[in-house]
């Protein structure tokens, strides 16, 4: 071995753990949607699911109840008013059921928000399917404007198999709305509100 | 065990070095600014290190003053001191999260590392493995010098506006929303850029690692023949390469949810500030296995230097530094077990953080196998190594006590946790560092420290790091909150007795720094090996100190050679 296939072999190891740490720069982005799916996938933190129509008229109703509790907050910088129409629903596990919040914007020029939302418990997040929800989209609030906002939703029968969460008593759904940065006037979108 | 064979290759690559036989150095100037020489960049980085060190120490001194008392006392006058002219009462608070962060990144990013890895790790690595140099000196000069930058970079973020106040008040983990939407000012951006630097720096110091004892080992040793502290570098180089890349990616998304209007972190956009903490811990939990990883390498030398016997389970000792770096990949969220893991995640990360307990038995287990029946001498790096195995060890237990979800709940984020966190670092890193200085240090500088300040040093050290930590075990406990300057009075006696600990402390730093004047002014010439028999690696073959290049040509380590 010679001096110059010396300097060809470290450069080859030196440029294959380059390579490594260019990967793991790469997987440390891919974190993101990884992360975001991963939630959704497994309903980690709390993070409810999605169903359509169609899906939600398959689920058999079971006979058991579970107390659904609302709650509705606003991030600091957002001059909204905004919260649940009622404290609390005794549903049946598997129907769907409406709920209602309400949101005013007491400021003074028009406004779009979008709420994020979790449940506790956080094991409950996976059996917890929206049908509708206000916020799958932005809303946008004029002035005093104030706004019905509805969710539709169910809660899947398979908590009851579930050894983790089925002697769950309640599940609370909350909602934080927070200002988007693009405060454009749309008008608040009434089919969105509802899908 | 190494001989020298004429016949081997001659090493070095650039021909303008064959005037090394006489020794040649080049000029003060380029030898210390334009450094490629492996020894030189590590005294650099020592040096650098000791500074650091001194800065990091001044700062948790102004904390444990403040911390002497309940109430605020010195917060404002080292506001002001600071340049922030009549500090209001939140801005001396304030000074109070600097003073976290700045402790906190200072003694890892530009102490414990630039020492351990930049400056041992340079020094040895090479030499115990038989190469001239490392595999790409000029790249090795530029992590050091990037070091040096990030370092400046921390230092300018103190004096500018960062929120509240002056300088970056986000503790060392940085998280957001404080780090994004809770600090505003440039002081948090100039700290994020300085780990930026200090992760670009030691990544290539990695890459430089991997590919030195990959490819330039002296001919005849095998990776199962290296010395316990090439292997302790090479799985730290590894745990470097793989997870600082995750710190750089997530402390970039803070950087432009800060400044570009990115929301990765921010859950008005759609993103979860969750996510910080796991990129975060993904990256902490293997740094802390490379800030002790090479101090297990150093005491396994040290330890088998001076019991006269190879390290007991060799092969064991190596793979279980392989088994940490592993496992420590997978523990991360240990650290998070309050931010809402389900329960089986939590059992999950509790049992896997235990399994990290076995591999580290195994090297307690085997120094101490290695001292039995060895022929003892303690002298000051023996001391330092039976110093640093103690309190490691210690350090360990209360580590598997937090590794409980359970009981992690009601002593997360207490004085317990910083008592754990210091027993390993401060008191295990810190010792392993001491232990490698005195073991080494005549080796760098040709000049012998005295053996009576050496071990006066010890003494007066560990007695004033278990003064200050120890009682630090009881206000966790007790539940005394970490990051706060004030307390209620319930805490003051185990608080005041740490405080004096942190001065005793002090002393035994002075003493270390007039045992370097007193080998500089007055130490006897070192020979080539003064450890004597137990000393069997090839650094031991050179003078000391080693010529400016050595191993021109290669030693061959025979079948006989131990480790």
């Amino acid at each position: 071995m010679n001096a110059a296939t010396l300097q060809n072999r470290n450069r080859r190891v030196g440029l294959i753990a380059l390579a490594m740490g260019l990967a793991m720069l790469g997987l440390g982005y891919a974190a993101v949607p990884l992360y975001r799916m991963f939630c959704q996938v497994t309903g980690f933190g709390g993070t409810t699911q999605r169903a359509t129509a169609a899906e939600a008229a398959r689920i058999k109703v079971s006979g058991r109840t579970i107390i659904v509790r609302f709650d509705g907050n606003v991030d600091r910088n957002m001059p909204w008013r905004f919260g649940p129409a009622q404290v609390s629903q005794t549903v049946a596990i598997g129907a769907r059921s409406l709920a209602r919040f309400t949101a005013k914007n007491l400021s003074d020029k028009p406004i779009t928000g979008r709420a994020s939302f979790n449940v506790e418990p956080e094991q409950a997040g996976i059996y917890f399917h929206k049908i509708q929800c206000f916020c799958f989209t932005e809303q946008t609030l004029q002035p005093g404007q104030e706004a019905d906002m509805p969710v539709v939703y169910y809660v899947d029968p398979k908590i009851l198999d579930d050894p983790d969460a089925k002697d769950i008593g309640a599940i609370t759904l909350s909602y934080t709305f927070h200002k988007t940065e693009d405060a454009g006037a749309k008008a608040l979108d009434r089919a969105g509100t509802g899908g | 065990m190494a001989t020298t064979a004429p016949e081997t290759f001659q090493a070095h690559g650039d021909r303008h070095h064959d005037h090394a036989d006489h020794d040649h150095k080049p000029g003060f100037f380029a030898r210390w600014f334009m450094s490629t020489n492996h020894k030189d960049i590590g005294t650099l980085y020592l040096i650098f290190a000791i500074v650091a060190g001194v800065i990091g120490g001044a700062v948790s001194g102004i904390m444990r003053l403040e911390l002497m008392e309940p109430g605020i006392q010195y917060l404002g006058s080292v506001a002001s001191l600071l340049g922030e002219k009549n500090p209001s009462f939140d801005q001396s608070l304030h000074l109070w999260n600097v003073l976290i962060t700045a402790h906190g990144l200072i003694m890892v990013f530009f102490m414990v590392m630039p020492a351990i890895i930049g400056g041992f790790g340079n020094w040895f690595v090479p030499l115990m493995i038989g190469a001239p140099d490392m595999a790409f000196p000029r790249m090795n000069n530029i992590s050091f010098w990037l070091t040096v930058a990030g370092f400046c970079s921390l230092m300018v973020s103190a004096f500018v506006p960062g929120g509240t106040g002056n300088g970056a008040g986000i503790g060392w983990t940085a998280y957001a929303p404080l780090s994004t939407s809770g600090s505003q000012g440039p002081a948090v951006d100039f700290a994020i850029f300085s780990l930026h630097l200090a992760g670009a720096a030691s990544i290539m110091g990695a890459i430089n690692f991997i590919t030195t004892i990959f490819n330039m080992r002296a001919p005849g040793m095998t990776l199962h023949k290296m010395p316990l502290f090439v292997w302790s570098v090479l799985v730290t180089a590894f745990l470097l390469l793989l997870s600082l890349p995750v710190l750089a990616a997530g402390i970039t998304m803070l950087i432009t949810d800060r400044n570009f209007g990115t929301t990765f972190f921010d859950a008005a956009g759609g993103g979860d500030p969750v996510l910080y903490q796991h990129l975060f811990w993904f990256f902490g939990h293997p740094e802390v296995y490379i800030m002790i990883l090479p101090g297990f390498g150093i005491v396994s030398q040290v330890v088998s230097t001076f019991s006269k016997k190879p390290v007991f389970g060799y092969l064991g000792m190596a793979y279980a530094m392989v088994a940490i770096g592993v496992v420590g990949f997978i523990v991360w969220a240990h650290h998070m077990y309050t931010t809402g893991l389900s329960v089986n995640t939590k059992m999950y990360f509790t049992a896997a953080t235990m399994v990290i307990a076995v591999p580290t038995g195994i090297k307690i287990f085997s120094w101490i196998a290695t001292m039995w029946g060895g022929s003892l001498e303690f002298k000051s790096p023996m001391v330092w190594a039976i110093g640093f195995i103690f309190l490691f060890t210690v350090g360990g237990v209360t580590g598997v006590v937090l590794a409980n979800g359970g009981i992690d709940d009601n002593v997360q984020d207490t004085y317990y946790v910083v008592a754990h966190f210091h027993y390993v670092l401060s008191l295990g890193a810190v010792t392993a560092l001491f232990c490698g200085f005195y073991y080494w240090f005549p080796k760098m500088s040709g000049r012998w420290h005295s053996e009576f300040l050496s071990k006066l040093h010890f003494l007066v050290f560990f007695v004033g790091v278990n003064m200050v930590f120890f009682p630090m075990h009881f206000l966790g406990l007790q539940g005394m909150p970490r990051r706060y300057p004030d307390y209620a009075e319930a805490y003051t006696y185990w608080n005041h007795v740490s405080t004096i600990g942190y001065f005793v402390m002090t002393v035994s730093i002075v003493i270390w720094f007039l045992n370097i004047i007193y080998a500089f002014t007055a130490g006897k010439k070192a020979e080539g090996n003064y450890w004597g028999e137990g000393a069997t690696t090839l650094e031991w073959t050179l003078s000391s100190p080693p010529p400016f290049h050595q191993f021109e040509t290669l030693p061959v380590i025979d079948d006989k050679g131990h480790h």
